[in-house]
Formats: C-alpha cells, sequence, structure tokens
C-alpha cells in the first residue's frame, strides 16, 4: 500500500479496497466539479397499481432486489445498540450464500459484534461508515479482508453524491410504515425520531427495502422517508430493542468534574458573549455535552435571553428548552429519549432533520456553519488543537465520526474533555488519529482549565475579564503529564498496514488508522 | 528485614474499580524479581511501572520475587502507596518508607483564622476522589484516615493518605493565589488513642490542620499535641500545625470549652451530629431540633476561645436546597463552616455563607472609617455619631473578605469609592 504524506502532514494511502483516494488538501480546498451520481430511471408503472409493495420476507425482498457477491448494502444507525435487522439482514445474506459485501451502515454499535463471524468468512468484505466497540478492535487487530472507511454523517451523503459509494440495496428499518412504502420514525412501537440518516440511501440506492414491525394503512405520514422512493416493504415481528433505541430517561452526569466542565462552559458561552438573543447552539447526548444545557438554562433565565434555534441529538433536556419558551425551535437529527420522540411528533417547533439539511458538504449552504456554537467531546486533543475521536491513546479503533466533523463548522466549536482519563492524558503532543483539523476547533473546556485557540483572539478579547480559569493548551498539558508521571508513551503501531481511512467531509483523506501490534 | 510470611497482598481489584491498583508479592529464594504486569495503560505507562517496581523492590531489598500487579490507571502515587504496603505487610517491623519526591507546589502553609467555610471530606482509601477535589475549590480538604476507612484498611488508607499530602496538589492555583488562599491541608486520624499511630504518617508531609475525631478531653488534644510536637522536632519542622477537635458525644459537648482551649494551636471546634443523636439517644432530623443545645454551646465554647465554630456535615448530597437551608441556619447560630461530603455542595455552602448586600455596604463603611481614623491617628473609630470597638471592624474585614471570595465584591473596591 502506497502511502503519501497529506496537507495536515499525515501518511495516507492513495488507493484503498481498489478505489482511488484523494489526500486532503487542507479545510476547504478540495471541492469536485462536473455532476452528482444519479439513481436509476424507474417508472411507476412498473411498481403495483394498488400501491401495495409488501413482499413476503427479507430474504424474498433482497432476491427480487437482486443480491448478488461484492454488492454495497446500507442500514441505518437510528436504532442504536437496540438494532435487530442489520444482524438479522446479515444473517439471510449469510444464509443465502453472498459474499464479499461492502456493508455501508451511517454507524455501527456494539449489537453489531454479531457480524464479527461474517467479517471472519467472507460475507462482509468491509464497513464503510463507522466501526465501534468489538468492530473497532476487530479492524484494529487487521483482521478486516477490506480496509475500513470512517465517514462523518456530513460525509457519508457527499460520498454517495460524489459516486464513491454506489449503494446497490438499502435496508431501511422503519418504525412505522404504510404498504407503499411511506415510513416514519417518530412513532411505534420501537419509534427511534428522525430517520434522516435513511434519506441519502432511500434516494440514491438501485433498490431500497422498508423493514417495519408497524404496518399502517396509506399514508404513513409524516413521510421520513417517502414511499416513492422505495421497491419493496417486509414486515417483521419487531424491528428492535426499544429500551436500547431510546432510553426512558436521559440522565445528566453526576460526576463533579463533569460537572463542572459544563458549568464552564455555560459560563463561557455568557462571558464570551456568545448567549445573546437569537442565538443558537448544538449540543450531544454525552454527559458533559447534556450537563451544560440546564447551567445555561439558568443563565438565560437570569439575563432573559432565548435562543432562536438549538441543534439536537435531542433529549428531555433541549425539549424542556422548548417548551419553557428558551428557543423557538430544536432542529433534530436524531433523538435519545422518549421525551425527545414524543416532542418530535407532536411539537411542529420540534423539527426533523437530516444529514442533507443539516451540514451536506454538497447542499447550497450548510446549517453547521450558522451555528454559534457547537459542544463536543473528543478522545485527544492535542496542543496544536487537532483532535481525534475515533481511536484511543492506545491505537484503538473504539468510536466513529457522527456528525463530529461537520460540526467543527459552527462559528464556535468548543471540545468538552475531561483532561486526562485515569491515567491517561487527553491533551496529547500529537493525536494518534487526526479527525479534525485544529483551525476549526476554537475552544478546549477541561476541569483544570479552559484553552483557546490563539487563532481565535476575538474570544481570547471577550474573556479577558472573565473569572474563568483560561490557561494555554500546553501549560494545562504540562500540568497532567506531570500528575500522570511524564509523556504517554505512543502506541506500537504497524505503519505498512492500513487498517481503516478517516475522510474529511469533502471525501480527501484526513487520516489513516493503523493496526495495532499485540 | 526479618521474613516473617511469605505472601502478601494489597490494593483492590474487581471490573469497577479505577485509579486504583492490586499487588500481590511473593518471596521466593531465587530467580530475581518475575513481574506479571497488567495495565489499563499498558501502552502509555507499562514502561514507567515497571521501572518504578523496580525501583521499589530494590529500595526494600526485595531480589526474588513473583509480583503481581493489576493496575486500573492508578497514578505514581497510588502504584507506590499499594506496593509499599504490601511490602509492609510482609514485613510488619520494616521503618523504611519509600517516599515518591514532595511537589514543590505544596509547600505552602496556612493560618490559624484563615477562612474555613467548607472542608471537603475525601475517604483516605480512595484515590480516585483525590486528584480533582481540589478543582472545587473548597477551603479545605481533608484527607480522613476515620470513618470512611475500613477497619481492614487503615494501613493502606496511612501509606495513601501520606503519599497524597507529598504528590496531589490540592490547590490548583497558580502561585500568588495559593499562598493567600491555597486550599487548607487537613487530616482526620483515628479516634485516639490509634489516632496517635497515624500522625507519623502525615506531620512530616505538610498536614495544615489535624481533626481529632470524637474528642471528650483536653487530654486527647494534649496527647496529640505532644506527639506532633515529638514529630516536628524530629522532622525539623517549622509550620504551625493546627488541630481542630469534632465533638461527638454528650461529654464532648459539655466539656467543649475544656477541650477548645486546650492548646493555642486548635484553629476551630466541629462537631459532628450523626454520633452525637446516637449518643443521646435520639434520631438526626433535618430541622435539628435534637442538636440545637449541643450546636449553641458549641459555639458559645468556640468564641470563648476565640476559635471558629463549624458546623457538621449535610448529608443528603441530592438536596441541594435543603443544604442551603442548613447553611443559613448554621450561620445564624454563628457557625463560619460547614463539611461537605460532595464537592457540589461546595459552591452553596460558599454562596449561603456570603455575606448580603446589606451586610456588605455596612462592612465598607466601618473599613472606610477605621482606615481614616487610623490615618489621623484616631484611637477611636466613629462612624456617624456611634463609636465603633475593634471586634466589629475586624467582623466587617472579615465580612469584605468574604464578600471578594465570593465574587459579590471587587478586591480594589476602595480604589472605586
Amino acid at each position: 500500500m502506497k502511502l503519501i504524506k497529506n496537507a495536515a502532514g499525515r501518511l495516507v494511502p492513495t488507493e484503498i479496497n481498489g478505489q482511488e483516494q484523494i489526500p486532503f488538501k487542507g479545510v476547504n480546498k478540495h471541492k469536485p466539479t462536473g455532476y452528482k451520481a444519479k439513481p436509476p430511471i424507474r417508472s411507476c408503472v412498473d411498481y403495483p397499481w394498488d400501491g401495495n409493495k409488501l413482499v413476503k420476507d427479507l430474504k424474498t425482498a433482497l432476491k427480487k432486489a437482486g443480491i448478488k457477491d461484492g454488492m454495497t448494502i446500507s442500514t441505518h444507525h437510528h436504532f442504536r445498540n437496540g438494532d435487530y435487522v442489520t444482524n438479522m439482514l446479515f444473517d439471510i445474506i449469510h444464509e443465502m450464500g453472498i459474499k464479499n459485501i461492502r456493508w455501508f451502515p451511517s454507524a455501527s454499535f456494539p449489537v453489531h459484534q454479531h457480524l464479527i463471524k461474517y467479517l471472519e468468512d467472507g460475507t462482509i468484505h468491509h464497513i464503510e461508515g463507522s466501526m465501534n466497540g468489538p468492530l473497532g478492535k476487530f479492524t484494529s487487530e487487521g483482521k478486516m479482508k477490506g480496509t475500513g472507511v470512517l465517514r462523518s454523517h456530513g460525509g457519508r451523503y457527499q460520498a454517495v453524491q460524489d459516486g464513491e459509494v454506489h449503494i446497490d440495496i438499502a435496508v431501511i428499518a422503519a418504525p412505522t410504515a404504510d404498504a407503499f412504502g411511506n415510513a416514519t420514525g417518530d412513532r411505534g412501537p420501537a419509534a427511534c425520531g428522525p430517520l434522516g440518516f435513511a434519506l441519502v440511501d432511500s434516494e440514491y440506492a438501485d433498490k431500497v427495502i422498508v423493514v417495519t414491525d408497524n404496518l399502517v394503512p396509506f399514508p404513513c405520514y409524516p413521510w421520513m422517508i417517502q414511499g416513492n422512493n422505495v421497491d419493496y416493504v417486509v414486515k417483521i415481528d419487531s424491528i428492535g430493542d426499544p429500551s436500547k433505541i431510546v432510553s426512558g430517561t436521559t440522565e445528566i452526569t453526576k460526576s463533579p468534574d463533569r460537572l463542572l466542565i459544563a458549568e464552564y462552559i455555560a459560563q463561557f458561552l455568557d462571558d464570551a458573549g456568545i448567549m445573546k438573543d437569537g442565538f443558537s447552539f448544538q449540543a450531544g447526548a454525552g454527559g458533559t455535552s447534556l450537563a451544560f444545557i440546564p447551567f445555561l438554562k439558568e443563565r438565560m433565565k437570569a439575563k432573559n435571553v432565548k435562543a432562536r434555534f438549538v441543534r439536537g441529538g435531542s433529549t428531555k433536556y433541549l425539549v424542556e428548552l422548548l417548551n419553557e419558551g428558551f428557543t423557538d425551535y430544536i432542529l433534530d437529527g436524531q433523538t435519545f429519549d422518549l421525551e425527545g420522540v414524543k416532542s418530535l411528533r407532536e411539537n411542529p417547533n420540534h423539527i426533523n432533520t437530516s444529514p442533507f439539511t443539516s451540514y451536506n458538504f454538497h447542499g447550497k449552504g450548510n446549517f453547521a456553519s450558522i451555528v454559534d456554537a457547537a459542544i463536543l467531546g473528543a478522545t485527544e486533543v492535542d496542543i496544536n488543537f487537532n483532535a481525534n475521536v475515533v481511536t484511543h491513546s492506545d491505537g484503538y479503533l473504539l468510536h466513529g465520526i457522527g456528525g463530529w466533523q461537520n460540526c467543527l463548522y459552527s462559528k464556535c466549536t468548543v471540545l468538552a474533555i475531561p483532561s486526562f482519563r485515569d491515567r491517561i492524558p487527553v491533551i496529547v503532543d500529537e493525536v494518534t488519529t487526526l479527525c479534525g483539523p485544529g483551525e476549526l476547533i476554537d475552544v478546549i473546556v477541561t476541569e483544570r482549565g479552559i484553552a483557546i485557540n490563539p487563532k481565535r483572539k476575538d474570544l481570547l478579547t471577550a474573556v479577558k475579564n472573565s473569572s474563568l480559569p483560561i490557561r494555554d493548551i500546553k501549560d494545562i498539558k504540562k500540568e497532567i503529564d506531570s500528575i500522570c508521571g511524564g509523556k504517554p508513551a505512543k502506541p506500537k503501531l504497524n505503519k505498512d498496514k492500513v487498517v481503516a481511512i478517516v475522510k474529511w467531509v469533502d471525501g480527501t483523506v484526513l487520516d489513516s488508522v493503523f493496526q495495532v501490534e499485540n | 528485614m526479618i521474613k516473617k510470611i511469605s505472601k502478601s497482598s494489597a490494593g483492590k481489584r474487581g471490573d469497577n474499580i479505577r485509579s486504583d491498583c492490586y499487588f500481590e508479592i511473593q518471596l521466593k529464594n531465587s530467580g530475581g524479581i518475575k513481574l506479571d504486569l497488567k495495565s489499563k495503560v499498558e501502552v502509555m505507562y507499562g514502561e514507567s511501572i515497571k521501572e518504578l517496581i523496580l525501583e521499589m523492590c530494590k529500595f526494600f531489598n526485595i531480589k526474588n520475587a513473583k509480583i503481581i500487579c493489576e493496575d486500573y490507571g492508578a497514578l505514581p502515587f497510588v502504584l507506590a502507596a499499594r506496593f509499599e504496603l504490601a511490602v509492609k505487610r510482609l514485613f510488619p517491623d520494616s521503618k523504611k518508607e519509600f517516599l515518591l519526591p514532595f511537589l514543590k507546589q505544596n509547600e505552602y502553609s496556612t493560618t490559624k483564622d484563615r477562612l474555613r467555610r467548607t472542608r471537603l471530606y475525601l475517604p483516605g482509601n480512595e484515590p480516585k476522589f483525590f486528584i480533582n477535589a481540589g478543582l472545587h475549590s473548597p477551603d479545605g480538604i481533608i484527607l480522613d484516615l476515620e470513618d470512611s476507612v475500613a477497619p481492614t484498611e487503615k494501613d493502606a488508607a496511612q501509606l495513601l493518605v501520606r503519599n497524597a499530602l507529598r504528590s496531589v496538589d490540592f490547590s490548583c492555583l497558580g502561585e500568588a493565589e495559593r499562598s493567600r488562599n491555597g486550599v487548607e491541608r487537613m487530616v482526620r486520624i483515628n479516634q485516639l488513642p490509634k489516632g496517635l499511630d497515624d500522625l507519623k504518617y502525615i506531620v512530616p508531609h505538610n498536614v495544615h490542620v489535624i481533626l481529632i475525631p470524637k474528642c471528650e478531653s483536653a487530654e486527647q488534644v494534649k496527647a496529640v499535641e505532644k506527639e506532633v510536637e515529638k514529630l516536628k522536632k524530629l522532622h525539623n519542622i517549622k509550620s504551625e500545625i493546627y488541630f481542630m477537635p469534632i465533638i461527638e458525644s454528650a461529654l464532648g459537648v459539655i466539656k467543649s470549652y475544656e477541650i477548645a482551649s486546650a492548646s493555642k494551636n486548635i484553629c476551630a471546634l466541629a462537631i459532628g451530629l450523626e454520633d452525637y443523636t446516637a449518643d443521646i439517644g435520639t434520631q438526626r432530623t433535618n430541622e435539628g431540633r435534637e442538636s440545637i443545645f449541643a450546636r449553641q454551646m458549641l459555639v458559645n465554647a468556640a468564641r470563648a476561645a476565640g476559635i471558629q465554630p463549624i458546623d457538621t456535615v449535610f448529608s443528603d448530597v441530592a438536596d441541594m436546597e435543603g443544604l442551603r437551608q442548613s447553611v443559613i441556619e448554621a450561620k445564624s447560630l454563628g457557625f463560619e463552616g460547614k463539611g461537605c461530603i460532595h464537592p457540589r455542595q461546595i459552591p452553596v455552602v460558599h454562596q449561603a455563607f456570603a455575606p448580603t448586600t446589606d451586610e456588605i455596604e455596612k462592612a465598607k463603611k466601618i473599613v472606610l472609617a477605621f482606615e481614616e481614623a487610623e490615618k489621623k491617628g484616631l484611637g477611636v473609630v466613629a462612624l456617624g455619631s456611634k463609636m465603633i470597638d475593634p471586634p466589629v471592624v475586624k467582623r466587617a474585614i472579615r465580612t469584605i473578605d468574604l464578600a471578594i471570595k465570593n465574587n459579590l465584591l471587587n478586591k480594589n473596591w476602595k480604589e472605586k469609592q
């Protein structure tokens, strides 16, 4: 495998899985031209006149869709760790004796470790999406046949539009659907909220199969997935475990150190003048990024400030903001708890979004860059503010990128991180894997102080008189190195063996994940 | 060393353990050191852990042994304490102490009358709570060797607390702030006489305040003082070490003045109501009517002895409003501080002890009048038609200090008059 140094100084392959790759050229430097990929022409006369696209079972649907070796099959991750459909799908594919599938999920979860045996026996050739938990470990140890590809949610849309990934068959699990294929995620026994991660699949795949356990008479509305894009509908008993799809309640962290970080974030947004009438922010579902919301709400209340919109990952904490009048809208890409799902279903100001609306690189504008502040996490940050979200300091691949890269485009990107975990420094000299270039990362908030990217002189000036512990990132790093007992050693990696690549939002290769040597 | 037993263990193991480690040492007659290390941070710190263990083997003159180390991300001071404990359990009579370097930033001292609004209890054998404790800005931290440590782990806590006093920066402040405002380093020793044995693990390592639990007589304070003086002399320690007796029984309450005035180095008198209410045969309630006598007695005794009266802990960590009410009540009874068992209680306590706007305004006038009088060389301070006594001035200065610490007043407030 030939590796070259890209514009970020990282070694990346020029070709993987037989596909040519473009090395990262710098932020906003790569702009493909020409025409987007397009799905094949279909005619309504070829579909049932009564609108009934139900077929007997998933195997029949796959057969009708013309499944064969080497195809690309996509799924979505709105069911998170409660997904039954993907594992069932590959059980069937395996039983049919199909090989070398490129699995193209929008993300994977620990529940998908079921698929390791299919990666081992050649049913699945490689994964393009994310390799979380056990799949990440499997990949890191060099056991996957092909090379993995890690993309952001926005980058997944871009990859389809650029023709980098052509989806042969999209399998879309839907909490509620009609026999025509209209589908929604906001109701049904396995309600999950939006279905936006499956939108591009429904629009661009050759064949689209909707799988549901809650078939309703036509029309299923809202039609988050439009039946006009759907070939077959399959009814099964259960598509997922509701308790693992959404939690009954999301709870804010009880860790005093994380609460301290959350409190700092709220104060930072206030002191920096970002929290003002009509502002907007993005909050995730991670412990800390959830925890800052109540602190921010107190400050909004005290200053009589209202947001125009907030972006989720929604949870009951965002729903409270909406219901209590602290924001006009929630723009929601995925929903983490039952209160979020209920609000999405019932409140017209809780708006369903997809990666297309949120942050598609080939969109005519970018919602993510309109957002005043995004509060995100990271596994590592280096002294140049470069950040990692996919590997840990021991070199193992453990997480996907999610919408993280896309959200870096916000006006103020804040990473909420502990400065070290147990004895693992989070602020390091150089990240194990580069996922986000430092020029897009503005503020690091840790329990030991807040570091502002020196490029953001405006922010440094804005908080000059703040009581917050604003510190040089190198100073924080020095402190944690001394606590942890010196600089951490780097993992032993096989630099000849790229097990996965990290794509930037424009489709270029930002970094490589190397095989971990035992 | 005299070999007594050949195998020992120390520390903690299990899936839920964090920031700690487990050691097993089995002495052998030959074969050198065989180290079996499993560490969560093997990649990052495996080598340095091995080096530390080998260094300690050398220090303790262990030449042939099978050593098992299960590490869950323990920091070096924890690894060292656990290993030393395993050695100590093999050689109970050994006097050797393996000391990591004393952190330079821990070399600050304290004063008798500093603010003691909050003191955060840290269970002495739970290292994961140590490292970030200071970030929550308590006035003091208490490394507890007493009730929060299991009887079988008392020896473990002694070493861990000793190492923490040397290696953990509880202040987390810049240098200038530290000397003025550094987190006070307290240790609660065990009930006497056991507590006297704890002193050698803390006195040489810049402990600021020693809490004497279940104190019932002046003699107990004097016994601690005597042992501390002996150790100070032995280790050539010049800085002051203060005492905070904790009154936790009916007898202690009755003897509170005698206790409060037992030594010039007593800085405060604290009350512990869990044990006290049990001792008088009642239940502890949020309203606290059952302890009103004891609390008032304690405030009175402390004031009579010229030291600070400090209130008990509030045990429901989820009930912040209840905590706030209890601090307001404590303040009204004359208490100056409160024990905290969770970092989130600290800001609530600080806020509730903070002076009100009226109190601050009044204090500003008094301080200015006092300074004006001093400037003019007047012996008597007057505000309007009222004479102001020195204690009133002292209280006003304290109010201003509190106001500044609570961000209610700019520290340059005089310039802005």
